[in-house]
């Protein structure tokens, strides 16, 4: 009950806001409200919609919390997922036309996580070897990594000519839509790959409660100098949590790349991996928490698109960013947070 | 607890009283629409780089205006974010049952390509249309989608003309945005221009970067614009987006000349503290408006014909500042020449390569 309190008061604030702001700019804020749930939960296209969008918010919150849990602050989960999703594309388009599909997802997927965790373990390593503290590290990180896709993804690199996006991935490495199975849904852009989120946000939970792994990074994230003093090696457990947090992140390409256009495009993130910090925090850093929250920015985000004709699309941005302050205003303990 | 649970309540109550003043503007606006059906209605997605830019997307929203204005019609826009907005942007206008959705932007041409297929009761139009290739050919385009390409490199040869005669140092820069096939065009079309009116003159060309970022670095613009005034250039071309408000204000500051791209731009190098004398002598206007009205015009009268279609000097799809108050520092002779290789353009007497 008590965890519910501050999301709710949250949301709340948000609608205020919200209804002050459409009234600024002379709309009547029951009728922007019904329209965007009209082009969200209102039809099959919308609900589908909003799933993909919420499957990397998802992942990207999970990547958070996973490093959250640890005691660490993972800003760098953009970096990890756009490196992550063109690995999935590259392996993906690399693959003989003749391989069976479930090797053909296994490896691009794979390169997906092992590039997001790659990238997640070098600030890692940084703190654990040198104390150079972890938001600092992933910060720069990301600069570094978006700037290494813009120069790869270019034409005659990766990139097709007169594009930003590479060639698509062979047939066996797409995934299916929702759509094939469920066609109210009907071309939406949804595929199997929401039920990764699904599936990652459950592992996480049984992980951090029933494993020695998950064990150790509670206890190390609540009480760093008492978990050391109780055996728990620091430097392995940063390293390993921040390849963890970055693996997931790298699984956003499953979504993005496999499921929806089979190809890479350059920014196709726009923020993602940044909207998954607010994801953690108003999801508590509980698995299903973040879905939740996922859902909710999924929500707002295809709901901005069906305002736009009627009030700005800033109106959203500023929404989320008035959910996100009011979430961490209304508890201050978010960052020692343990999931319960 | 129980305080914060008060809160709540008070605030929900807030909430939903707030939800019904207002809206006189939405009101009368339904019921205009319902009074005189529109002659069609008409979507537009806007690039990345939205409303704003002074150039490309703002010439398309000057169209739209023009059509809403003159025939008539209800048109609808929205500004997607990145990736996977544009598509959902053109779907919710496809699925609405428009009857036209126009993609501003080469970056539209592959999502147009799909989703015209999907939806064959819907015409789309998309600006500088380039087809997305599979497996290294290129996808056939549907009849119910236009690709509207402009011949860039024709105004570009009449402002590389312009260039060409008024330089007097025998040398002229061109600062291109993103190095990519497009921006060539420009390239192209600039040296072609000038070569033909001054073979001793000296063409220094530069590029921002290879990314989409190049196109809004105005501090890289201006660096580039330096060092073409240092190698001795005195009239700069800039095909660069945002980056050239850089190249502008370089050539304000060291007197020299600038042409500006896509729309006229001559307020963008007006000298400080006055509204006419511009380091802009003229501007490769792309009608990018023009264009957009005529494909709602072709909707509304159906004459509407799927395929790509090239709009250059003929077809009035590119053309230079001149008879205009902007384009007054171009002087007589050089507007009579520069008029002579207009209409041996338009014959097909002169050939303006697309590569340079």
């Amino acid at each position: 009950m008590r965890e519910l309190v501050a999301p709710a008061l949250a949301i709340a604030v948000c609608v205020l806001v919200g209804n002050l702001l459409i009234l600024a700019v002379g709309q009547q804020p029951l009728e922007v409200w019904s329209v965007l749930a009209a082009g969200t939960w209102g039809n099959g296209y919308g609900i589908g919609q909003v799933l993909f969008k919420a499957t990397p918010l998802a992942l990207a919150g999970l990547s958070v919390a996973i490093a959250l849990n640890a005691g660490l602050f993972n800003i760098g989960a953009e970096g990890q997922l756009s490196l992550g999703a063109l690995a999935t594309a590259v392996v993906g388009l690399a693959l003989p036309r003749s391989t069976p599909w479930p090797l053909a997802l296994f490896a691009a997927i794979g390169a997906g996580v092992i590039a997001g965790a790659v990238v997640g373990a070098i600030p890692g390593v940084l703190k654990a070897r040198f104390g150079a503290h972890e938001v600092i590290g992933t910060i720069m990180l990301n600069f570094i990594v978006l700037a290494l896709i813009n120069w790869l993804v270019a034409p005659g690199r990766l990139a097709q000519p007169e594009s930003q996006s590479t060639a698509p991935v062979i047939a066996a490495a797409t995934i299916p839509r929702l759509s094939s199975f469920v066609p109210a849904l009907g071309g939406s852009a949804a595929s199997l790959a929401a039920l990764l989120a699904v599936a990652v946000a459950w592992l996480t939970h049984f992980g951090f409660r029933r494993t020695t792994l998950g064990y150790e990074l509670v206890a190390f994230g609540l009480r760093p100098a008492a978990a050391e003093a109780g055996g728990i090696r620091a430097g392995r457990v940063i390293v390993v949590a921040m390849a963890l947090s970055g693996g997931v992140a790298g699984l956003v390409g499953a979504n993005n790349v496999l499921g929806y256009k089979h190809y890479f495009e350059a920014g196709f993130s726009g923020g993602i991996g940044f909207m998954g910090l607010a994801v953690a925090l108003l999801g508590r850093n509980h698995p299903l928490g973040i879905l939740l929250a996922a859902l909710l920015f999924g929500t707002l985000s295809q709901g901005a698109l069906a305002i736009n004709g009627v009030v700005p699309k800033e109106l959203i941005d500023v929404l989320q960013a008035i959910v996100i302050l009011a979430v961490v205003a209304a508890s201050s303990d978010v960052l020692r947070r343990g999931t319960r | 607890m129980r305080r914060s649970l008060a809160l709540l309540v008070i605030l929900v109550v807030i909430d939903v009283v707030l939800l019904f003043p207002g809206g006189r503007e939405a009101r009368s606006r339904d019921r205009s629409a319902a009074g005189a059906r529109a002659p069609a209605r008409v979507g537009l997605v806007f690039d990345v780089g939205g409303r704003g830019d002074r150039s490309f997307n703002d010439a398309a929203y000057a169209g739209m205006v023009r059509a809403e204005r003159e025939l008539g019609i209800e048109a609808e826009l929205i500004e997607p974010g990145e990736g996977a907005d544009r598509e959902s942007a053109i779907r919710i206008f496809a699925a609405r049952g428009f009857d036209l959705v126009i993609g501003v932007g080469f970056i539209f041409s592959n999502d147009l390509t799909l989703l015209a297929r999907e939806y064959p009761r819907v015409h789309f139009a998309c600006i500088d249309y380039a087809p997305p290739m599979r497996d290294g050919r290129p996808l056939p385009i549907p009849k119910n989608l236009v690709g509207l390409k402009f011949r860039e490199e024709e105004g570009s040869f009449l402002v590389g003309a312009v260039a060409g005669l008024v330089s007097r140092s025998k040398v002229v820069g061109f600062v291109g945005g993103m190095d990519m096939p497009l921006i060539h065009k420009f390239e192209a079309g600039y040296r072609a221009g000038v070569g033909r009116v001054c073979p001793s003159c000296r063409v220094v060309v530069q590029y921002a970067g290879s990314t989409p970022a190049a196109f809004k670095d105005p501090v890289k613009g201006a660096a580039l614009a330096v060092s073409q005034v240092g190698q001795g250039a005195d009239v700069i071309f800039h095909a660069s987006g945002s980056t050239g408000l850089g190249v502008m204000r370089v050539a304000r500051d060291r007197h020299i000349r600038a042409i500006g791209v896509d729309a006229d731009q001559f307020e963008d190098g007006l000298h400080p503290g006055s509204t006419t004398r511009s380091a802009v002598i003229t501007s490769m206007v792309k009608r990018v408006d023009v264009v957009v009205y005529e494909t709602i015009r072709a909707v509304i009268e159906r004459t509407f014909r799927g395929g790509v279609r090239v709009f250059g000097l003929r077809e009035h799809g590119v053309d230079y500042v001149h008879d205009s108050s902007h384009g007054r520092d171009i002087p007589a002779h050089v507007v009579r020449r520069v008029e002579e290789l207009r209409a041996s353009v338009i014959a097909g007497r002169i050939r303006v390569p697309e590569a340079p």
